[in-house]
């Protein structure tokens, strides 16, 4: 017997992994290389120095802890939204409605938070639970509607958007405003319901130090919260029961029904989830940076998690890295839009494009393996 | 007192008739289209550029529809030609849209208007007012009492109806797609046209409530511009509030209502039963 062999065939298994690893990433990849390619000649088109524009898409985003600090904490919410589309779509559902999700997950975090004076160990799993909580309502809403009366979730989903955004805005400027302001937002949470920022468990290093997270930078534990949700969504879609039903259902509705799964029920509890994941964007505000419910807080959160989980091929370790690039493209459309007069919209065409680009790949390839 | 809301009323409900008309043209051919709100947009930014640089209203007209389906092509060439998640390449070509305005467009000048019509008894409107009321009944002549009309029907129902007849469903798709961005053009030209600017993000979400009145209308011309009516109602009474109603109520009233019309509570909402099925 050949002792080579079991290594052979080790080595040939690890191959053929990562050849179907990167395959599966090749459209990504080239979106993410088109889109660079792209902003670039636009940028030369102008008749500024694209060479620049490049060295500021990598010194705003890499050049310092900070800076890379400020991607991390741009990415927290996309990760979450990320997620909350991906986990849908896996069962075959859209969550277009992550955005009307977020703001009221974050409106019940911010009612909890100021008004109930708890110890922090208390409070802040409180908080955390309400924004599930009310996110989860929110989401389940459209499950139940599809599960029940066999109405499209897509239109739901965008019905609650706008809903959720008049009852918000309705909420924070007609009954729980600050006092003596005219800003439309809340008053602080307590001090007990805040999340620190990271920057506060690390020792501080001399002010130019490349290493040093100053105290003024946003980047706080949510973050942490984002990644510990990537590992438990991961395992959840990939190595629970429920993770099975979920992607059955999604995959081969009648194969479920045959199996003894209820796709209704399955399609009411996976909006819920989904509602209760894309509310921890709303923590991620609430708790973690702004302390009180600010109205129309998203820049559009809700709809970029769509980009991201699409950029992830809806793979939670994927979404993570989709939203850290999406971190990174806003805060560097902010510096292009400083340094350089690049107005921001050219990130957001250029983000359109991708979905489109995504979905058509998607769309051949689906129409190659069903023929 | 309600004679005073008729004016806001039309104003309203005008470019939301249009973009709702567009709606169903593409829904009934069997495409979601969320991109309502894209081509909207980009029909207004091209009516207010084309009217900036020639300085006719009539090539901004031109421009603004010209636009709105080129935006259509590409909606039809990635869900049709390519088979994209029909949702999703919506929502990709609003942003497109959003990112695209307002990167060339950060800020407009003042344009001129499209012609306003004097008529008896009903006053003095944009003739794209008058337009509405003719193109919902073209449309429901068009839609169900021609050969053409059911053909593009039978695109939305079911995906084998046209090949039995070895008519090509393919085709038939994109007309609905690119009529829907012209019709939304329209809408958004004639949203810039009577504020004579541009900004960013202008049609504010028009595109999902026009979607919304497709829905609330059944799928049909003449009750999809009626719910058109209807919405632009409620925002004529948000802007004459006199009754202290909170105005954010008035606002989420469409989508209520859309979702209890989806549920079935009132009448039926059936939607074309091949809408969002890509496998040809």
């Amino acid at each position: 017997m050949d002792i080579r062999k079991p290594f052979v065939s080790l080595l040939r298994g690890i191959i053929s992994q990562f050849r179907h690893l990167l395959l599966n990433l090749m459209p990504s990849l080239l979106a993410i290389f088109g889109f660079f390619l792209l902003c670039g000649i636009v940028v030369h088109a102008r008749g500024q120095n694209a060479l620049e524009f490049y060295s500021i898409i990598f010194s705003s985003g890499f050049s310092s802890v900070d800076e890379f600090g400020y991607v991390l904490f741009n990415a927290t919410p996309l990760v979450f939204t990320g997620l909350a589309v991906a986990i849908g779509y896996k069962s075959g559902l859209f969550n277009i409605g992550c955005e009307g999700q977020l703001y009221v997950a974050a409106f019940a975090t911010a009612w909890i938070g100021m008004h109930l004076n708890l110890p922090a160990l208390l409070l802040v799993p409180l908080c955390i639970a309400a924004a599930m909580v009310a996110g989860a309502v929110w989401g389940a809403v459209p499950g139940y509607l599809k599960a029940r009366y066999g109405a499209h979730e897509v239109i739901n989903t965008i019905m609650m958007n706008f809903i959720a955004f008049a009852l918000m805005n309705y909420l924070v400027t007609s009954i729980y405003q600050e006092p003596g302001q005219m800003i439309p937002q809340t008053r602080q949470i307590y001090e007990t319901a805040r999340i620190p920022r990271l920057a506060s468990f690390v020792p501080d290093l001399p002010d130019n130090h490349p290493l040093n997270l100053p105290d003024s930078n946003p980047l706080n534990v949510s973050f942490l919260i984002a990644c510990g949700c990537v590992v438990l969504c991961y395992i959840f879609l990939m190595h629970t029961r429920w993770g099975y039903e979920l992607r059955l259902v999604g995959n081969a509705r009648d194969v479920a029904s045959y199996g003894g799964i209820n796709p209704r029920v399955v399609t009411v509890w996976v909006m819920a989830l989904s509602g209760a994941v894309a509310g921890l964007a709303g923590v991620a505000e609430v708790m973690g940076y702004r302390y009180r419910y600010f109205d129309s807080f998203s820049p559009n959160w809700g709809f970029t998690g769509i980009a991201v989980a699409l950029l992830g091929r809806n793979n939670p370790f994927g979404i993570l890295a989709g939203a850290v690039l999406f971190g990174l493209l806003n805060k560097v459309a902010l510096d292009i839009d400083i340094l350089l007069g690049i107005p921001r919209g050219l990130f957001f065409a250029g983000q359109g494009l991708l979905i489109v680009w995504l979905v058509c790949v998607e769309g051949i390839s689906r129409k190659k393996n069903d023929s | 007192m309600i004679l005073n809301l008729i004016p806001t009323t039309l104003r309203m409900a005008t470019p939301l008739g249009f973009a709702a008309l567009g709606g169903i043209y593409s829904e009934r051919a069997g495409v979601i289209n969320l991109a309502l709100e894209g081509m909207m947009l980009i029909g207004a930014f091209g009516y207010v550029v084309g009217t900036q640089v020639s300085g006719s209203v009539w090539f901004g007209l031109l421009v603004g529809i010209g636009f709105g389906v080129g935006l259509a092509l590409l909606h039809a060439i990635a869900t049709v030609t390519f088979h994209a998640e029909q949702v999703v390449t919506g929502i990709g070509i609003n942003i497109l849209a959003l990112g695209i305005t307002e990167y060339l467009l950060p800020m407009s000048k003042q344009v001129g208007g499209l012609p306003h019509w004097e008529l008896p008894f009903i006053g003095s409107y944009s003739f794209i007012v008058y337009l509405l009321p003719v193109l919902m009944i073209v449309s429901h002549l068009f839609l169900f009492k021609t050969p053409w009309g059911l053909r593009l029907r039978a695109a939305g129902e079911s995906t084998e109806a046209l090949a039995a007849l070895s008519l090509s469903r393919t085709k038939w798709q994109y007309f609905g797609i690119l009529l829907s961005g012209l019709l939304a053009g329209v809408g958004g030209c004639f949203l810039a046209s009577e504020v004579h600017y541009f900004t960013k993000g202008m049609t504010a979400g028009r595109g999902y409530l026009a979607l919304a009145a497709v829905i609330f209308g059944n799928w049909r011309p003449l009750s999809g511009v009626s719910a058109c009516f209807l919405f632009g109602f409620a925002t004529a009474l948000e802007l004459a509030n006199r009754w202290n109603i909170p105005v954010q109520l008035l606002n989420s009233l469409p989508y209520i209502l859309t979702m209890v019309v989806l549920i079935g509570f009132v009448g039926t909402s059936r939607p074309p039963a091949g809408l969002g099925k890509i496998k040809s």
